[in-house]
């Protein structure tokens, strides 16, 4: 096997991060169907605390992120940094801490956001022995990718992972900046921040966790699986410079729009508004240079499911990042602030994006590192492409008129200046488009276990293909 | 905030926002090829190569238009540190004028029913209707539609009154809240002397409890209890202490909840809402909380 002969590329930790992908994946997004059906039976919260909407939000968002979202990086990048280097990881014993002590935070997770220990921190909630070990695997995960990178057989480091590095980089400034706490026992912490700089530290991170682990991250798939899978070159290397500088640089300031109209002071909302808006251009440098890569290559969609995949999650990401900025303009805000409408955009970049580029790439990467000639079923590939597309669609068109609605009643006023609405009337009219987030979550769910059975069968077939060793440049 | 940290802010914000567009004009610049072509950078990464094709014109021009704006909000608007910009906009200035507007508008609409009593405003359809809507943004969280209550949150609608219910004072609860405070009795009265008084608390409004413990719990009651809720059990309206003996419970009627509100004790707060809601506004309020028992 492949993890045995030193010259050849470590596929196992590949493997092992690539299953676990699916296997949170399902478990992530079941939990997400769940809350959403709470959101429309209450009774399913079954008047237990550990068993309600308050309790397994933070852990639907979790396992989506950090468990199914942080797996496909792992994998992805560990199988990108290796074939683009030329070069067999580095620090084998760290590599395999990366891939157990991650397990063990998601498990972590699992157990104690259902208890109610959290530091109330919106995608930040693990409390401080568990951001420890988090930190940890997160340093020893720039160790072994920077040390991948720094002993590369190539001359120039490719564009997926810069992406990739400045993913890593960020994210554990971001960590280890906003879980800065001061902890009072074992599952107790108080932020080391307080008030309005405590929120923007808050936004800052949660920003920048959509920024570098949402969108960097995944760009350095896309970077290396589109132009893979199409056989066709990256559209433009200065386009891919530009945007790469122009990204990392003003998504760190953009964090300030979640705080709009808030005690935040006046000077920072402003800087986080136009960051965000500049931030458009750079966005959409990623998806140009992807889609622009199937320039000749179009034909290749009707035949391949696995393209289509990666095509349409550039769409849903150019959607969101346009959105995005739009969102963040003050007054559009001030009409979807803490509606729905936030909730759909977060879906179209989560499902549409960082979903759909994760579940391409998996396919792509599942039968090379088994050594299997193809996947057992593109047909099935294909009816997971429909399933993940209809289940996305009917999410955030439901959050769309859901979000626009809500924000319509809320500020709809009488003659008499009374507001026409009470919030009651608001979530009554909301009902339907939370029976249509469920449906369209359950398909994106469904799609998900026929990728599960799909991938079982490649994995369990007799066929096999020999292992590739790194071939000189 | 000082003049470093302002001038620290205004550098680097603009040092990002310029520093995008040298990179973006420089890289126009520097372009090898004006229209789209097939030559590459010259290497490969697993087979990956780059194309060396220039920087669509459309999305150039995007991003210096991103630019343009974000320099001119930036002159407009608060951002480059204390700098308070052009239009020397702030949103404490903005939710100023659009209270006054709000208030010039409104205030009419709601001081033409100021001269009629709570008991007239809920005659009055139009009156009572404005009342409606406000209980039904800032008062049903707590009361529920149509003022049915819930544990812990008096019931509008049933005519049973902590503190009255005429006009006057629905109207001073509205303005000045209540605080409704039961001591525990633990330590005083013990445990069972806190079953024996609940026993007793039952029977007034006619329930079946064993009647050596009521008996009991009635002493303790007629030395501890009846300075607020009465001899007969009836309550006091000036201290908010409630009736016992209409079997309606705020807290729960089991013999196990009574039990624990003697035990613990309850703390019931009615947040005052004079100095969140104009007079006006209570007066069509009140008279919409009248109506739903009258």
């Amino acid at each position: 096997m492949s993890e045995t002969t030193p010259e050849t590329y470590n596929y196992k930790v590949v493997r092992q991060f690539a299953i676990m992908t699916v296997v949170w994946g399902i478990i992530g997004m079941s939990v997400g169907v769940l809350i959403a059906a709470q959101l429309v039976w209450p009774a399913l919260n079954f008047d237990t605390a550990w068993f309600s909407f308050g309790r397994l939000r933070p852990l639907h968002t979790n396992i989506v992120i950090f468990a199914f979202g942080g797996c496909a990086l792992f994998s992805t990048s560990y199988y990108v940094v290796q074939r683009t280097c030329q070069v067999r990881l580095f620090a084998e014993p760290l590599v395999k801490f990366t891939f157990w002590g991650w397990q063990a935070v998601i498990v972590l997770a699992a157990i104690t956001l259902p208890m109610g220990l959290t530091t109330s921190k919106e995608y930040a909630e693990l409390e401080w022995p568990i951001d420890i070990l988090l930190g940890l695997v997160w340093i020893s995960y720039a160790i072994v990718f920077l040390g991948t990178v720094a002993k590369r057989k190539t001359s120039h480091i490719y564009v997926g992972n810069w992406f990739y590095m400045a993913f890593i980089i960020t994210v554990a400034i971001l960590h280890i900046v906003n879980s800065a706490a001061i902890p009072v026992t074992l599952t107790k912490s108080y932020s080391a921040y307080a008030g309005t700089v405590d929120a923007m530290v808050q936004w800052w991170y949660g920003h920048n966790a959509v920024g570098f682990f949402l969108t960097a991250g995944f760009l350095g798939i896309m970077y290396y699986f589109v132009p893979k899978q199409a056989e066709r070159p990256i559209f433009s290397y200065r386009l891919s410079v530009v945007h790469f500088w122009a990204l990392i640089a003003t998504y760190m300031w953009a964090g300030g729009h979640h705080l709009h109209y808030s005690a935040l002071p006046d000077w920072t909302q402003s800087v986080g508004m136009v960051m965000s808006l500049i931030l458009l251009a750079p966005s959409w440098g990623g998806m140009i240079n992807g889609m622009m890569t199937l320039s000749g290559a179009w034909h290749k969609l009707r035949t391949d499911p696995i393209l289509r995949f990666l095509v349409v999650s550039l769409s849903f990401y150019g959607m969101s990042t346009f959105e995005g900025p739009m969102m963040a303009i003050k007054t559009v805000n001030a009409l979807s602030h803490n509606t729905d409408w936030t909730i759909g955009h977060v879906h179209s970049g989560a499902l549409g994006w960082v979903a759909m580029i994760s579940i391409g790439a998996v396919y792509h990467m599942i039968p090379k590192v088994f050594g299997k000639s193809a996947m057992y079923s593109t047909k099935l590939i294909n009816t997971h492409f429909w399933l993940a597309t209809v289940g996305v669609v009917l999410y955030i068109a439901a959050m769309w008129v859901n979000g626009i609605l809500q924000g319509l009643m809320w500020r709809a006023v009488n003659q008499d200046g009374t507001l026409t609405y009470s919030f009651v009337e608001s979530l009554e009219a909301s009902h339907f488009g939370y029976v249509v987030r469920v449906i369209g979550g359950a398909f994106f769910l469904s799609g998900m276990l026929v990728m599960a059975y799909n991938i079982w069968q490649t994995v369990r077939s007799e066929e096999t293909e020999p292992a590739l060793a790194p071939s000189a440049v | 905030m000082t003049s470093f940290w302002s001038l620290w802010i205004s550098f680097i914000t603009l040092a990002v926002i310029f520093g995008c567009l040298i990179l973006v004009v420089r890289t126009r610049r520097s372009e090898v090829y004006k229209e789209t072509t097939t030559e590459t950078m010259h290497h490969s990464f697993d087979g990956i190569e780059e194309l060396d094709n220039p920087l669509p014109r459309w999305w150039f021009n995007m991003f210096i238009i991103t630019v343009v704006f974000s320099v001119v909000y930036l002159f407009l608007y608060p951002g480059l540190g204390s700098y308070k910009g052009y239009l020397n906009w702030t949103s404490y200035n903005q939710w100023e004028e659009e209270m006054a507007h709000a208030e010039e508008h409104y205030q009419p609409v709601f001081a033409q029913y100021s001269h009629l009593a709570i008991e007239d405003i809920a005659n009055n359809d139009t009156a009572r209707l404005m009342g409606q809507r406000m209980f039904n943004n800032n008062c049903a969280v707590c009361h529920g539609q149509g003022g049915v209550g819930a544990y812990g949150f008096p019931n509008l609608a049933d005519n049973d009154w902590l503190y009255g219910g005429d006009g006057a004072t629905i109207k001073a609860t509205l303005l000045y809240g209540r605080k409704g405070a039961m001591p525990p009795w633990l330590d005083i009265l013990g445990e069972d002397g806190v079953r024996n008084v609940t026993s007793y608390v039952l029977s007034l409004s006619g329930q079946e409890v064993n009647a050596q413990a009521a008996a009991q719990g009635q002493t303790t009651y007629q030395a501890m209890c009846v300075a607020c809720h009465g001899s007969e059990g009836k309550g006091n309206l000036t201290l908010g202490a409630p009736n016992l003996t209409d079997n309606i419970w705020l807290y729960g009627g089991s013999f196990e909840q009574i039990a624990h509100t003697i035990r613990q004790g309850r703390n019931g707060v009615m947040p005052s809402h004079g100095e969140l809601l104009s007079e006006d506004k209570i007066n069509l309020i009140s008279g919409y909380v009248y109506s739903l028992s009258n």
